[in-house]
């Protein structure tokens, strides 16, 4: 294991704890219009569409582990589902690479949605209460436009931590140079 | 060298969610002293500090963002509270006129019973209408022929007589109240038994009066003045109203003693606010006592 690729798993496993602390300690009770923000599946999405498919399902499963043991519920659930959520979105990178400001935005968004979805759907195969309805369909679409609206920040948030772990992109340091300093094509005689 | 690590991604994938799917399985299985068990209540340990001091340092963070949240909440709260707030008053409003509706039908009801009118037939009516004059005279009312109302039928409320029929349509009637001027009631001064005629003063309808007392009459304030009924045993001339109807209670005496007593009483009806009555529409025994 060379020293980049140890710095990055400290990193992740700092934004994990970190991340479930933060969830429980605060976000969770914060509420807005009956909803709170869901910072787990966005921070795995972001964690995947940053460092790939096979990163991301490890950090989705650790930080679900964390997040089963930290708040005494059924070991495996959050794992599985947070698992699905960050190899989604390391494949999404993987496949299509989609740039633009509004692709975080638009992951977390769909992060929330298959983990809130997941979530009832375990627990209603496991046989425990879900209340079906209204109440969950607001819960659902609340939580989802909240988390859209934290998702870019969020992300900007992670990149920011892992970004010094990780290998240079090319394309980043090709439009560095575009923007800090050197010619534009454009501009070219 | 692809192939080879597709296969080990793919194991990998299928390593996790052998391992969620078993630690969920084995998580259930288990008892509550069970390894898994355990080591949630080591990790829930380990982190309930480290969360308790996490809320305490967050708790003004949290606090704004609460605020936020709540104002949120509480703009969209306050249209839900105006809206039940507005069905709550229209049901209290309604509660309160049904009340009130049932006081004046209960009160009507004793008098039936007390008076002994329930034998004289009476049809029970709703106010629809009301002079627009200040002196209040007539009233109309929901009920007509069509109920057996006829004109002259006596008319009361749950306080007392409140006047006549002067027109009956087949579906509605006009009641002309006691404080009309060219209404006359046959009365009687309970105590002395004195009789006499209520009739409107010339101040105007407030100023009921009770003529033509006899001077050997001593009438005192606060006397209930109740109707005749028909002073003569047999004869054509009856009264239209029957005895002991309630009318009102005399306010003060002038001049007492002397043929120009002017004895003044106030209606125990409330004339201008009458919203259900009673039309008696069958003598009983000519209105005799």
């Amino acid at each position: 294991m060379n020293l980049d690729y140890r710095s990055l798993v400290w990193r992740l496993a700092l934004i994990a704890v970190v991340t479930v602390i933060l969830q429980i300690a605060a976000v969770s009770q914060v509420r807005i219009l009956g909803v709170n923000a869901d910072l787990v599946p966005l921070v795995a999405a972001s964690v995947g569409l940053l460092c790939g498919a096979m990163p991301g399902a490890i950090f989705g499963f650790g930080i679900g582990m964390l997040l089963d043991l930290a708040l005494v519920e059924t070991v495996g659930v959050a794992s599985l589902i947070l698992l699905a959520v960050g190899y989604g979105a390391g494949r999404l990178r993987e496949l299509r690479d989609p740039q633009g400001a509004i692709v975080p935005l638009l992951v977390g968004a769909g992060a929330t949605l298959v983990a809130l979805l997941g979530f009832s759907m375990i627990l209603f195969l496991l046989g425990q209460r879900v209340p079906v309805g209204w109440s969950l369909l607001w819960e659902l679409l609340g939580t989802v436009a909240i988390n859209a609206v934290i998702a870019t920040p969020l992300y900007a948030v992670v990149r920011r931590c892992l970004v010094a772990a990780m290998p240079e992109d090319p394309r980043r340091r090709r439009r560095r140079a575009y923007t800090t300093g050197g010619l534009s094509p454009l501009s070219k005689p | 060298m692809y192939d080879k690590t597709v296969r080990r991604r793919r194991l990998t994938l299928a390593a996790l969610v052998a391992a969620s799917l078993l630690l969920l399985t084995a998580y259930f299985g288990e008892s509550s002293g069970g390894a898994l068990h355990s080591a949630q209540r080591g990790v829930f340990g380990i982190f309930s500090p480290i969360q308790e001091g996490a809320s305490t340092v967050l708790k003004p963070a949290r606090d704004l963002f609460g605020w936020f949240g709540d104002t949120i909440d509480a703009k969209g709260r306050v249209n839900e509270l105006e809206r039940s707030n507005q069905q709550l008053r229209a049901r209290a409003l309604a509660s309160s006129e049904a009340l009130r509706i049932n006081g004046q039908l209960q009160r009507l009801l004793n008098l039936d019973t007390a008076g002994g009118l329930a034998a004289a037939k009476p049809v029970t009516a709703r106010v629809i209408g009301q002079s627009p004059s200040v002196w209040y005279s007539t009233v109309s009312i929901n009920e007509g022929t069509s109920s057996g109302i006829k004109v002259g039928d006596p008319v009361i409320s749950g306080d007392g007589l409140v006047g006549q029929v002067s027109t009956a349509t087949g579906g509605s009637s006009i009641v002309t109240l006691i404080s009309d001027g060219e209404l006359a009631v046959p009365a009687r001064i309970s105590g002395s038994g004195a009789d006499g005629v209520v009739q409107t003063g010339a101040g105007g309808p407030d100023d009921l009066r009770i003529k033509f007392v006899a001077r050997r009459f001593r009438v005192d304030p606060g006397a209930a003045v109740v109707t005749a009924g028909t002073l003569s045993t047999s004869g054509p001339l009856e009264s239209l109203y029957p005895p002991g109807i309630p009318i009102g209670k005399v306010t003060r005496v002038e001049d007492p003693g002397t043929d120009a007593q002017k004895i003044y009483l106030r209606s125990y009806a409330d004339l201008q606010r009458l919203e259900i009555v009673q039309v008696l529409t069958q003598p009983i025994n000519g209105n005799r006592r």
